[in-house]
Parts: structure tokens; sequence; C-alpha cells
């Protein structure tokens, strides 16, 4: 296990050393209120991205996340506004379309061996395109039950608030790492990373980790989605466009090897708490133009890139020699 | 012994691919408590024969019969369920996990759902500790050596199927000592009772630890025998198939002169893949390549073609010290190969007879004076006439082709590159017997023409027709070096089998 520690240990080192500079900069930085901002801000990318990382895991990738987000908040929010549904009942109709969609893009990969990134390119489009479809503006969602869900927050001393969403988040990630890391279908999610024909050889269900993989990783996104809309109060069918390339950086930065089998859930938390920070501190900064996050996203993927290869190639045991 | 005494037994088996006849009618038996040998050469149907007996493949005809009832493996997990258990040449576990969880996977003990890892590490030490291993069981399985891998292998195959063990070519990529290790743990599973079956390709390991062999030849069993009065050579002659009168060489190139030397290797090798040889090679002279499978003979050509580079020893072409570390040298020199695994590293499937052709000499001319068309068509159309490949348009998808007629554009495809060398890996497997004598009477025609040629084959007979001179591989290192009235099937056998016996080179 060693060797895939090691990048977890890198980012939570640069996460500590990056966070320590910018309180010395803006002593503020340090407080329960940006902490809890921290959560609440970054809930929806987080949860959509322990999603990301049971993918990456397996060796494969899902484009479809934003898509679905943003498709979850105009089904959420058309069903409350304009069907009359209560919220409740609109989270899980969304939570149960999403798990369908995404048992489907698993069933394509696994059984029609298309690539991951095709399958799931395909229903980024079909996604993004089904909301647009059911509307092209913006649906507000005026409705006592979030009212009341966006009061509903956690005093922290020092003025900082803890929100239920950002409680789920990290709710999500708690369950996502037991999963991952305690359960079987979690060492079946490392295995199909590892070596596919391996793991079929061994006997796991290849097909039904697949389907439950993708089908799992939609069903976050759609979470993410209705996160997004107690966020916003609205639902907007172009919203959340490229989260899944954040969602992507987050899982590589927190130590999470891009062609699967190695890494944490608990580091993808830590990825996302790095990009928020980055976020935070241009916020502070204030004269610093918003796209110097996407830069700085850049810097540390590349880096993250290099160290990855670095490490298990450095490390990796003598390969085979060439076939008798 | 009677039939009841069986672990495993298969029973009549017939394997038919398309019109191809992998299996015919094969017996195999294996007791308890016995490791049993699987010999054959590439092609004789071993594979096809334990792919059936794990259940990857359903025979066509006959039976498997586990313990006395027959029974229908519908896939290696079943067979699993029946106590068959199978440990692969490449290690089939995963390098990313622990070695408790590769031991478990799938039948991981768990607690409310969830696994229970220390119970789960605690089982895998005392598991691990019965085959000698003393590894931290919740280290990850790739930070070991392959044979520490092997060994996990072994275990996880038998604690889940516990009956019988089917190595394949576990071997392959160990060392001496680890062989050692591997056998000591065979030798304490058959005395479990354990029923094993071994496939390799080296005979030593044959008779160092096996009970009994059974030798395949084109997909019919040839025989199934106690090692105890075996010799090395009785096996060699069962799996070539040669019965083989110790007379008679073939007279066919007494007094030929010797062309000027073209090509000079000089301990020339490769660490891991072949010792350093010495080889010259004369214009207009076929050197025939004998030995076993896996004995060196194809990475000796792969290493003179610098398909993969040597890392030691000197070669010069036509009296000038050279180095060959990639194809493209040896291109530019006037090489040319065809590889033995025709698939995978000959033909590319989807292009066109035509385009099959004229690459390696576009390859040679670079990328900016591309041949024409019409020129392609041109040059195709000559070799297509000339080497009478059968196809019905050479615009038609090669993989559309037979064996023989992709040979034959293979090695039109080195011809048109005007080569003075041309290296042939097994160019006659798996082809018919008319494309056979035709590929055959080209090498003929080559070597008059003045070219070099290098030729590996498993047929004695087809290596003792065309070669001038033979060279015996043995165990990666070059042995036997016969000329003259040497150039028959007894003694390549003999010196295939062990040098000990006596050859003179």
């Amino acid at each position: 296990m060693n060797r895939s520690l090691r990048p977890l240990v890198a980012t939570a080192l640069i996460f500590a050393i990056a966070y320590a500079l910018a309180v010395m900069q803006f002593p503020s930085m340090f407080s329960t209120r940006v902490l809890g901002n921290f959560l609440t801000d970054n809930a929806f990318l987080g949860i959509a991205a322990v999603g990301m990382t049971f993918v990456i895991l397996s060796g494969g990738i899902d484009l479809s996340v934003g898509a679905v987000i943003g498709f979850t908040g105009v089904l959420v929010a058309v069903l409350i506004s304009w069907a009359g549904v209560h919220p409740l009942l609109a989270f899980a109709i969304a939570i149960v379309v999403a798990g369908a969609f995404g048992a489907i893009m698993g069933l394509a990969i696994h059984y029609l061996q298309v690539p991951a990134f095709i399958v799931t390119l395909a229903g980024m489009f079909l996604a993004r395109g089904g909301a647009s479809v059911i509307t092209r503006d913006s649906v507000p969602i005026n409705h006592e039950f979030y009212a009341w869900i966006s009061d509903l927050t956690i005093r922290l001393p020092g003025g900082g608030r803890l929100s239920i969403i950002g409680l789920t988040m990290v709710a999500i990630f708690i369950i996502g790492a037991l999963v991952a890391h305690r359960t079987k279908f979690g060492s079946y999610v490392y295995a199909l990373g590892g070596n596919p024909v391996s793991a079929s050889l061994m006997g796991v269900p290849v097909a039904r980790t697949t389907v439950a993989i993708y089908a799992l990783s939609s069903v976050l996104a759609a979470l993410s989605g209705i996160v997004f809309s107690l966020y916003t109060s609205a639902g907007y069918p172009l919203a959340a466009v490229g989260v899944e390339l954040d969602a992507i950086s987050a899982v590589v930065i927190g130590g999470t090897l891009l062609t699967g089998g190695y890494g944490f859930v608990l580091g993808t938390f830590i990825g996302v708490m790095l990009l928020g920070l980055v976020q935070t501190y241009i916020i502070f900064d204030g004269t610093l133009s918003s796209w110097w996050t996407k830069i700085v996203i850049g810097i540390l993927l590349f880096l993250f890139i290099v160290l990855q290869r670095l490490i298990f190639v450095a490390s990796a045991p003598g390969e085979k020699t060439s076939k008798a | 012994m009677t039939d009841g005494q069986y672990a495993l037994e298969a029973r009549g088996i017939v394997k038919i691919f398309g019109n191809h006849v992998a299996l015919d009618k094969v017996d195999f038996g294996l007791r308890p408590g016995e490791v049993h040998a699987l010999l054959g050469e590439n092609g004789a149907g071993k594979s096809t024969l334990i792919k059936i007996l794990t259940g990857a493949y359903q025979p066509t005809l006959g039976d498997v019969i586990v313990d006395g009832s027959p029974v229908t493996l519908n896939n290696p997990q079943h067979a699993q369920t029946h106590g068959i258990g199978t440990v692969y040449q490449e290690v089939n576990l995963l390098p990313n996990r622990s070695v408790a969880e590769n031991l478990y996977l799938g039948h991981q003990p768990t607690w409310f759902g969830f696994v229970d890892r220390r119970k789960m590490e605690r089982d895998a030490r005392t598991v691990l500790a019965r085959y000698g291993l003393n590894i931290d069981p919740s280290s990850e399985l790739g930070a070991h050596s392959v044979a520490v891998q092997q060994i996990v292998a072994i275990a996880r195959a038998v604690e889940l199927s516990g009956k019988v063990l089917i190595l394949d070519e576990p071997t392959a990529s160990l060392d001496r000592n680890e062989v050692e290790r591997l056998f000591d743990i065979i030798r304490d599973l058959k005395a479990q009772g354990l029923a094993v079956v071994f496939i390799t390709h080296f005979l030593d390991q044959v008779f160092a630890i096996a009970d009994r062999v059974t030798i395949l030849r084109n997909g019919k069993l040839i025989d199934t025998k106690s090692l105890d009065n075996l010799t090395r050579t009785d096996v060699v002659r069962l799996m070539l198939g040669k019965d083989i009168a110790f007379s008679g060489a073939t007279q066919l190139e007494e007094n030929r002169p010797l062309g000027e030397v073209l090509l000079d290797f000089k301990g020339y090798g490769k660490k891991r893949s072949v010792m350093p040889f010495n080889l010259t090679i004369h214009k207009g002279e076929v050197v025939g390549v004998a030995g076993l499978l896996g004995s060196g003979r194809t990475e000796m050509a792969r290493i003179m073609f610098g398909a993969d580079s040597a890392d030691e020893g000197t070669v010069s072409v036509a009296g000038k010290p050279t180095s060959i570390s990639k194809p493209t040298d040896a291109i530019a020199h006037g090489f040319g190969f065809c590889p033995e695994d025709r698939k995978a590293e000959g033909i590319f499937g989807d292009l066109s007879v035509r385009e099959n052709i004229v690459i390696a000499l576009q390859g040679k001319l670079g990328w900016f004076s591309a041949l024409t068309r019409d020129e392609q068509m041109e040059i195709a159309g000559r070799y297509g006439e000339s080497m009478d490949i059968r196809a019905a348009s050479l615009d038609m998808p090669i993989k559309l082709l037979s064996g023989g007629n992709q040979q034959k554009a293979i090695l039109s495809r080195w011809l048109a590159t005007d080569p003075t060398f041309l290296i042939l890996d097994e160019p006659t497997r798996g082809i018919d017997v008319g494309a056979h004598a035709e590929i055959v009477r080209t090498i003929n025609r080559l070597r008059d023409e003045g070219l070099a040629l290098v030729v590996i084959s498993s047929e004695l007979d087809e290596v003792v027709a065309y070669s001038s001179r033979i060279v015996v591989m043995r165990d990666r290192e070059l042995v036997a070096e016969l000329n003259g009235e040497n150039i028959n099937p007894g003694v390549i056998v003999q010196a295939i089998a062990n040098h000990k016996d006596g050859v003179q080179t």
C-alpha cells in the first residue's frame, strides 16, 4: 500500500503548506467561517468527485457528470415549480432517473465493449440536450422546503456555519471511503482498475460491477445536482458545464492514478479542498483574475501526473521478460 | 489403474474450430497425487485441452469426467467449484492489491457487509506459511517478485479448488532457484494428494518433477507414459514425431561452394533472452535453426533483426562492423524478417494485400517518395503472380486470405525490398500442404539467387531438406552447428535432447 499512499501524502502536504501560506498573507482565512464556506461552496463538486473516484479507480472515465448535474437541476426545478411535486419526491425521481441513465451507460461499456470515454461523451450530450429540451431558461425554485433547508445550519464557534449541503458532502465522502476500502464491491472496483482480465479470471462479476460503478457515478452526480439546486435555488440547463473536468482534476490531484487501480476517496476530498483553497485565495486577493484558478489547477494537475509517473515507474518491480 | 481412480479425466475429446480440428479424440487421465506433464509443440493442442479442462472452452465431442461422473464446465469459476484450479504463465492476479486480498478476492470474510480485513490477513498468513512464504499479507502484491506472485497464485488456486491444479508454463519467467522453490511446493502438494498438470517447454523440468507425461502432436494424442523408463531423446522424438532410423543423412549439398561472408555475429546476445552466440552467414546459404519452442530460436531471430537490441557482442555486414539496434537499421542493410506469429506481428489484417506487400518497400523509401497506386499495383501484381498468391483481388483485406497466402504475401513484402538476408521464423506453420511445398521451393530458389537465409522451423524434415547448415538451440543457447552428413533428424534430435549424448559439432 505504501506506493499508493505517497501521492496522498504529497497532496496533503501541499494542501497544508498552501493553506499555511495563504493564512500568513490573509490571517482571516484561518477561521471557521471560511472553513464552513469551503464545504458549502464545494459541496456539489465534492459529491460528484466521489462518484468520479470510483469510476477512475476502476480504470474508466465519466464525462457525463456535469451534464447530469445540469439535467437534474432542471428536472427538479421543473417538477417542483411547474408540476408542484414535493421536493423530496422530486429528488427521489431525479435519483432514480440518473441511476437508470448511469446503468445504461455501464451496460453499453461492458457489453458493447465501447470505451467509457465514448459512451459517457454520448451520455454528456444526451443529458445536456435533454435538459435544454425541457427548458432553455433558468427555472427558479420557490418552495418553503428549500428555504427551510437553507436556514438549517450548525453554528460553529467563531461565526462559521456548517450547512446541510456541506455536511451531506462530508457524509458522502465517509460513506464513499467505507464502500471503496471496506466492502467486496470496493475491492472489485480496484480489481477492475488493476487488471480486468485477471479480475474476471479471479471471479469478479465484471458486468455487475461495471454497471454499478456508472450507476453510482450518475446517482452521485444527481445528488450533486440537487445540492447545486439548493445552493442556487434554481435549475438551469447550462449549469455545471465542465464540472466533470473539475471532478477529474480533484480526483487526480487527490492521488488517484488516472489509469485506475490506485487511490483513496480521502485523497479526492483533499483534492477538492485544494481546488477550493485556490479559489478562496483568489477571492481574498481581489486583484487576480478568476482565470488564475484555471492556471493553478493546470499546474497542480501537471505536477501530480509527473509525480505519479515518477512514483510508479521508479518503484515498479522488475517487469517480466518477453514471452518464451 | 481403473478409470475410477482418475481425479480428472478427458475421454474422446474432439474440438473443432471452423473447419480446423484442434483436438482429435484425445484421452487424458489425471490421478490424484501425481504430477502429469503435458507436452507438445505450439499448435499441438495443449492449450485447447487445458481450456477444455478448465471450462474456458466446451468440447465438440467427448466428456470431461471429474471423480468418475461426467460434468459440463461452463467457465473457469465453475471448474473451480469442481475442484479444478489453474495458474497461468502470466500471473493473473492484481499487482495493485494486497497479498491477502489476492488470495481471497471474491471470497473475503465479511462482517455485516464489511470485509473483515484483520481476519483475512490472519488467514492469509497461515496459508502463506504453508507455502514457506513469510511475507506481510497486507503488502502490495506487485512489490514482490514474480516467483512470489506465482506462489500466491498457486496458493489461491489450491485454497479455492483443492483437487486438481493446472500449471500452465509456471516457470517461464522464473530463474533457477525460484524454479526449485516452486518444485518443492509442487512436491508438497503432490504429497497431499493433489493432482497436478504441468505444462512447460523445458524438458529438464519435466524430468525433474513429473511422474507421467502425455504428448500431443497436431491435435492428436501420441502417448501417455510413465517417465521412469523414458529418455530425453525418446520424449523429443515423440514430440517432433520422428521415428528416426539413425542413418541416411540427406546428401543434398555436399560440394556446394560457399559464397562470400555476408554476416558475422560474434558473441552476440542479450541478457535474459539469448546467450551470446557466434554465427557466420554466407551468401547463397540457408542456415536452419532447430530447437524446441522456448529454446531461444525466436529470440535469436529477433536480435539478428534488431527487433530486440543485443547488449553484447558485435556484428559485421559484408566485412564492415556495424550495429543493428532497431529494425530500421536492419532494413537499411537489406534484411527482412517474417515473424512467427503471423497474425499479431506479420500482417496488417485490415489492410489490403497490395498495401501489405508494398509497406516494407515504402518504409525503406521513406516518407517523401510515396509509391503511387499504379506503382503499388504493379509491384503487388508482380509478386502476386510470381509467388502465386491466390486472392480474389489484391485489394481485399489480407485477413481474409488463408494462412499460406498470407505467408506468401509477407515473403513478397520483403522480396520487394530486394533484400540480401531474410529471416523466416516458422514460415510453414499453420499452412496447408500445397502452400507448404511452395514456400520450401521459394526458399530454395532464393538461395540459388544468392540470398542468405535463416529459417527457423520445428519441422525437422523440412529444415533438413533446405538447410546448408543447421544450428541447434537449447535453453537459450546455441549448442551445436551441424554440417554435411550430420544434417539429419536423428542427430538434431539428439542435439536438442542432450548434448551429453555426444554430438560432434
